[in-house]
C-alpha cells in the first residue's frame, strides 16, 4: 500500500447528539410545522438523517409576529452592550461546541470535515465576536450618529456554507437590534436547529431569532410577508431577481449576494507554486460551491503550459472521498439536483470544444460525487466560461497583456470577486482598480475575515455583508439628523419586559 | 523522461550548469537565472505547509512513517565537546535504535565533526556503509562548519581530511556572506571545488550535501535562489541548516525546497536530495516532512539517498511513539535509551 493513500482517519460522529426530528424554531421554542416534514440526507451516503419540518403560510406568519413581538417589547429596548453580551455568550457557545457543529455541518453538507472544522466553524464564531463588538458602537457605523434598527429582517441562506451565512446575515441584523426570520437551504437545515439549541442555550429572549424551516415557497411568503422591514438573500441570481420583483414598490431594505464567475489572473510574474495553490483553493474549496469562486483561471499565454502542467500534478493529489475522513479534501456534492446541473454544464463544454481533463479518481458508489475537473481551450464565447457551475469545474482561458485580462475578466454578468496572482505590487493595484468585482484577492484567494466587507457588482447582487458596511445595511439614519444625537435612542433604554438579564450564567452545554 | 530531460541528462554537471546559464557561471550570469526563477509568496507558501501539516496520520500509515522516519535519521552529534567515547555511544545508538525490539529499523547515517570521522567509522566496523547502500554511513561537517569563514584552500584541507578518514557524506556550509553579497560566482565555484575534493583515490566520491544555513538567508527567495544555485553547481543534497543558527529547519522552508528539487527533475531529470536539519524534535512534525515531500515530489524520495533529518532528539521521540503503537500505552524517557 502506498503511503499516499493515508489510513482511515475519520471524525467521530459521537460527539453528535442528533434528534429524529426537529421543529421550527419560533419564540423560543421547537414547535410542529404545519406543513409535510422533509427528510434531509447526507449527501455522501444518501442515507437520512432527520426529519425536518416544513413551515407553510401560516408558520411565517406566526414567526414574522413572533419576531415583531419580540422587537417591540425586548430587543430594540435592550441597550447595546446589553446584546452584545448576547452575541459574545452565542460566539463563545459556538465555540465550545465547535466540534459537534462540524460534524453536523460536514453530515449535512457533504463538505469535508477539514473545512468545516477549519475554516466554517471558526468563521462563525469570529463573526459573532466581530458584531458583538459592534453592538454599542452603532453611531460609528457610518450612518449618522444615533442610528436605529430596521426592525424585522426575513433571511434567507444558500446550502453552500450553511452555518457560516446564517452567522453572515444573523450577528449583524442582532448587533444592529433588529430581530431575525431566518430559512435555511430545504438540504441544509440541520446546523440552522442545532443554532438553536444554542439560542436556548444562551438564554436568547424568545422570538429575537426565528428559524423557519421549508422550500423555496416557505422562503417567498417569507419574503414577500408585509410585516418584514428588511431582507436579506444569499443564492442565485435567478431567485435574487424574484426577490427583488417581489418586494418592489415596498419600502423593505433588501440586501442580495448572488451568483459569481470570478477571474483568477496569473500574471507571468506570479509566484507559481503560490498561484497553482490558489487556482486549486479558488475552485475547488468547498467542492466548487462557493459564490465567488475562482471558477474562470486567466493565465497569461506565455506561461499557460507550464501552469497547467503544474495544475494537473497537482490536482492528482487531491482526495476525494469520505467527508468525514480527516484527509479528505474534495468531499460530496451537495444534492442529486446540483449534481445534475453540473453534469449538464459539463457536457455542453466538451460539447463546445473545451478539452476537459479530471485526474484518476475514483468515485464512490453511492452518494452524490463529481470529480476535479479543469477545462482548457476554453474561449469567452463558451457557456462554462460564462455560467455559473457551482462545481468543482474550472475553465482556463488566456491573455497576452494586463488590459486584455481586465477586459476579459469585467467581461461577465457577474462581478462578485476576483484574483490577482503577480510578484509586482504596482500590478496588483493597478489591475484592482480596473476589475469590477467587489472582493479582489492578491496573491491569494478565498479569504474571509469579518472586518472585511464582502458583496458584488451587476448581477451578483448589491448591499455588502461583513465590516462596518455590512452592519450598515441593517441600520436606519436617525429621523432628525444630527440633532437626535441630543435626544435619548432607545437603544439607550434599560433592559425590561421580559429580556432576561444577560449577565446570568449561561446554562450548561446540553 | 522528455526528449530535453535527456539531453539533459547526458551532460556533465559543468556542462548542464552553462547550457542552462547560457554560459559560464560568472556572478551576471548566474544572478540573470537566479533571478529569473519565479518568486515565492510567503504567505501562499507558509498556508500550504501548514495544510501539509494538518494531515492526519493514524494506525497502519503512523506505523510505517514512524519507521521510515528513523531510517532516514542522519543521528548527529555536533558539540565543542564531542570525544571519542561520546561517538562511540552515538554509533552504538545507531546501530541498534531500540534494544528492546529487534524489528526496529537502523538510522541512515551518524553525523560528526571531520576529526571524529575515524572514531566512527571503527566503531561502525562491519556495518560501516562505505559506498554501499546497506549499512550506515559516516557523514561528516566540513569547509569551516558552521561558519564557512575560512579561506577555500582551509576548506578543501578540511573535506580532504574528512574524506581521507573515511566518511561517506560531506555536509559542507556555502559563505553565506558571498551569497548575499551578490558574489554567485563564489559561492559556485566553492561547491564544485568542494565536490572535486569529495572525490577518492579510487575515482569513487563521497555524496556532498549543501548547507544553505537558511536561517541567515532570511528570505524564502533566497532560499530557492541557493537552492538552485547549490544544485547547478552539482551538490547531491541541499540541506537547510547547521542546527547552530535559529530559525532552523522550518516546514514552509524545506517545502520550497523540496519544490526546487522537484522542478530540478522536471527540468533535467536527475534527482536530488533534500536534508531538513535542526530543530526537528518530536515525531508529529518528523510526519508533516514525510508528508511533504509524498506530496510534492513523490514517495520515491521517501529513501535515504534522496531524504534524510538531520536530528539527534528526535529519534528518541520517534522511538516512544513507535513502543506506544505496540504496547498501547506510553512509556517514558527512561525506556530509551540516550547516546
Amino acid at each position: 500500500m502506498s503511503f499516499l493513500d493515508y489510513a482511515p482517519a475519520p471524525e467521530s460522529q459521537a460527539v453528535l447528539n442528533l434528534r429524529p426530528d426537529y421543529g421550527l424554531f419560533i419564540n423560543g421554542d421547537f414547535v410542529a410545522g404545519r406543513g409535510v416534514p422533509f427528510q434531509t440526507i447526507n449527501p455522501a451516503t444518501e442515507k437520512p438523517i432527520a426529519m425536518i419540518a416544513h413551515a407553510n403560510t401560516a408558520d411565517v406568519d406566526t414567526a414574522v409576529a413572533a419576531a415583531r413581538r419580540a422587537y417591540d417589547r425586548t430587543w430594540s429596548k435592550l441597550s447595546g452592550s446589553d446584546r452584545g453580551k448576547y452575541l459574545f455568550r452565542i460566539a463563545r457557545l459556538v465555540q465550545e461546541r465547535a466540534r459537534e457543529l462540524a460534524v453536523a455541518e460536514t453530515l449535512d453538507n457533504g463538505k469535508p470535515i477539514k473545512e468545516s472544522r477549519d475554516v466554517d466553524v471558526p468563521l462563525v464564531a469570529a463573526w459573532f465576536f466581530y458584531y458583538a463588538g459592534w453592538a454599542d458602537k452603532l453611531d460609528h457605523a457610518g450612518v449618522g450618529p444615533t442610528p436605529s434598527s430596521r426592525g424585522v429582517a426575513a433571511q434567507v441562506i444558500p446550502w453552500n456554507f450553511p452555518l457560516l451565512m446564517l452567522a453572515w446575515k444573523i450577528a449583524p441584523a442582532l448587533a444592529a437590534g433588529n430581530t431575525v426570520v431566518l430559512k435555511p437551504a430545504e438540504t441544509t437545515s440541520l446546523t440552522a436547529l442545532l443554532f438553536a439549541e444554542i439560542l436556548q442555550q444562551a438564554d436568547l429572549p424568545a422570538g429575537v431569532v426565528n428559524i423557519v424551516t421549508g422550500g423555496r415557497e416557505t422562503g417567498q411568503a417569507l419574503v414577500g410577508h408585509p410585516d418584514v422591514n428588511l431582507v436579506a438573500f444569499t443564492g442565485s441570481t435567478g431567485a435574487g431577481r424574484a426577490i427583488a420583483r417581489s418586494v418592489a414598490g415596498t419600502d423593505k431594505k433588501v440586501i442580495l449576494e448572488l451568483g459569481g464567475k470570478a477571474a483568477n489572473i496569473v500574471f507571468d510574474d506570479a509566484p507559481i507554486d503560490q498561484a497553482v495553490e490558489g487556482i486549486v483553493n479558488g475552485i475547488f474549496f468547498n467542492q466548487g460551491h462557493v459564490c465567488c469562486a475562482g471558477s474562470r483561471l486567466l493565465v497569461q499565454e506565455s506561461i499557460h503550459d507550464d501552469v497547467i502542467d503544474r495544475l494537473k500534478q497537482r490536482l492528482s493529489t487531491l482526495r476525494l472521498g469520505d467527508p468525514l475522513d480527516k484527509n479528505t479534501d474534495i468531499g460530496a456534492i451537495n444534492s442529486a439536483d446540483q449534481l445534475q446541473r453540473i453534469r449538464e454544464l459539463t457536457d455542453i463544454g466538451e460539447q463546445e470544444g473545451g478539452e476537459r481533463w479530471s485526474p484518476a479518481c475514483v468515485l464512490p458508489d453511492s452518494g452524490f460525487w463529481f470529480a476535479p475537473t479543469i477545462f482548457t481551450n476554453v474561449s469567452t464565447s463558451h457557456r462554462i466560461a460564462r455560467d455559473e457551475v457551482f462545481g468543482p469545474v474550472l475553465s482556463v482561458l488566456t491573455f497576452r497583456t494586463p488590459a486584455e485580462a481586465i477586459a476579459k475578466a469585467n467581461n461577465t454578468p457577474y462581478g462578485l470577486s476576483a484574483g490577482i496572482w503577480t510578484e509586482k505590487g504596482s500590478r496588483i493595484l493597478a489591475v484592482a482598480d480596473k476589475l469590477r468585482a467587489g472582493v479582489i484577492w492578491a496573491n491569494t484567494f478565498n479569504r474571509f475575515d469579518p472586518a472585511s466587507p464582502f458583496g458584488g457588482y451587476k448581477e451578483s447582487g448589491y448591499g455588502r455583508e461583513g465590516g462596518r458596511h455590512g452592519l450598515a445595511a441593517y441600520l436606519k439614519p436617525a429621523a432628525g439628523g444630527s440633532a437626535a444625537r441630543t435626544v435619548a435612542a432607545p437603544a439607550d433604554a434599560s433592559p425590561e419586559l421580559d429580556a432576561k438579564a444577560p449577565v446570568s450564567r449561561k446554562k450548561a452545554a446540553k | 523522461m522528455t526528449s530535453s530531460q535527456s539531453a539533459m541528462a547526458q551532460l556533465n554537471n559543468g556542462d548542464r550548469a552553462v547550457a542552462l546559464l547560457g554560459g559560464e557561471a560568472t556572478d551576471a550570469n548566474l544572478r540573470r537565472y537566479l533571478h529569473g526563477i519565479p518568486g515565492i509568496d510567503a504567505v501562499g507558501l507558509e498556508q500550504r505547509a501548514a495544510d501539509l501539516g494538518s494531515r492526519s496520520v493514524k494506525t497502519s500509515s503512523k506505523k510505517w512513517a514512524l519507521d521510515k522516519i528513523i531510517s532516514l535519521i542522519d543521528l548527529t552529534t555536533l558539540e565543542g565537546a564531542d570525544t571519542p567515547g561520546k561517538v562511540r555511544s552515538l554509533v552504538g545508538k545507531a546501530l541498534t535504535p531500540d534494544p528492546g525490539d529487534p524489528t526496529c529499523p537502523r538510522v541512515a547515517a551518524v553525523c560528526v565533526y571531520g576529526d571524529l570521522v575515524p572514531i566512527a567509522v571503527e566503531a561502525l566496523g562491519s556495518a560501516h556503509a562505505a559506498g554501499t547502500a546497506t549499512g550506515i554511513s559516516v557523514a561528516a561537517v566540513a569547509t569551516a562548519f558552521p561558519s564557512g569563514r575560512a579561506s577555500l584552500a582551509v576548506k578543501l584541507a578540511d573535506v580532504g581530511d574528512a574524506v581521507t578518514g573515511g566518511a561517506d557524506e560531506i555536509d559542507m556550509v556555502i559563505d553565506r556572506g558571498a551569497f548575499l553579497s551578490g558574489r554567485f560566482g563564489q559561492v559556485y565555484d566553492e561547491i564544485v571545488a568542494v565536490k572535486e575534493a569529495c572525490k577518492r583515490a579510487d575515482g569513487s566520491h563521497a555524496h556532498l550535501k549543501v548547507i544553505l544555513e537558511t536561517g541567515e538567508l532570511n528570505t524564502y527567495d533566497n532560499v530557492r535562489r541557493a537552492s538552485w544555485l547549490a544544485i547547478l553547481a552539482g551538490g547531491d543534497f541541499i540541506k537547510t541548516s547547521t542546527g547552530k543558527i535559529a530559525p532552523a529547519a522550518t516546514l514552509p522552508v524545506t517545502l520550497s525546497m523540496l519544490e526546487v528539487v522537484r522542478d530540478w527533475k522536471r527540468l533535467t531529470g536527475a534527482r536530488v536530495g533534500v536534508k531538513p536539519a535542526g530543530g526537528i524534535r518530536t515525531s508529529k512534525d518528523a510526519i508533516k516532512y514525510v508528508v511533504s515531500v509524498a506530496e510534492t515530489v513523490g514517495e520515491e524520495w521517501l529513501t535515504p539517498s534522496l531524504f534524510r533529518f538531520g536530528a539527534s532528539s528526535l529519534l528518541n521521540d520517534v522511538l516512544m511513539q513507535r513502543q506506544k503503537m505496540t504496547t498501547g500505552h506510553y512509556s517514558g524517557p527512561d525506556y530509551v535509551t540516550i547516546d
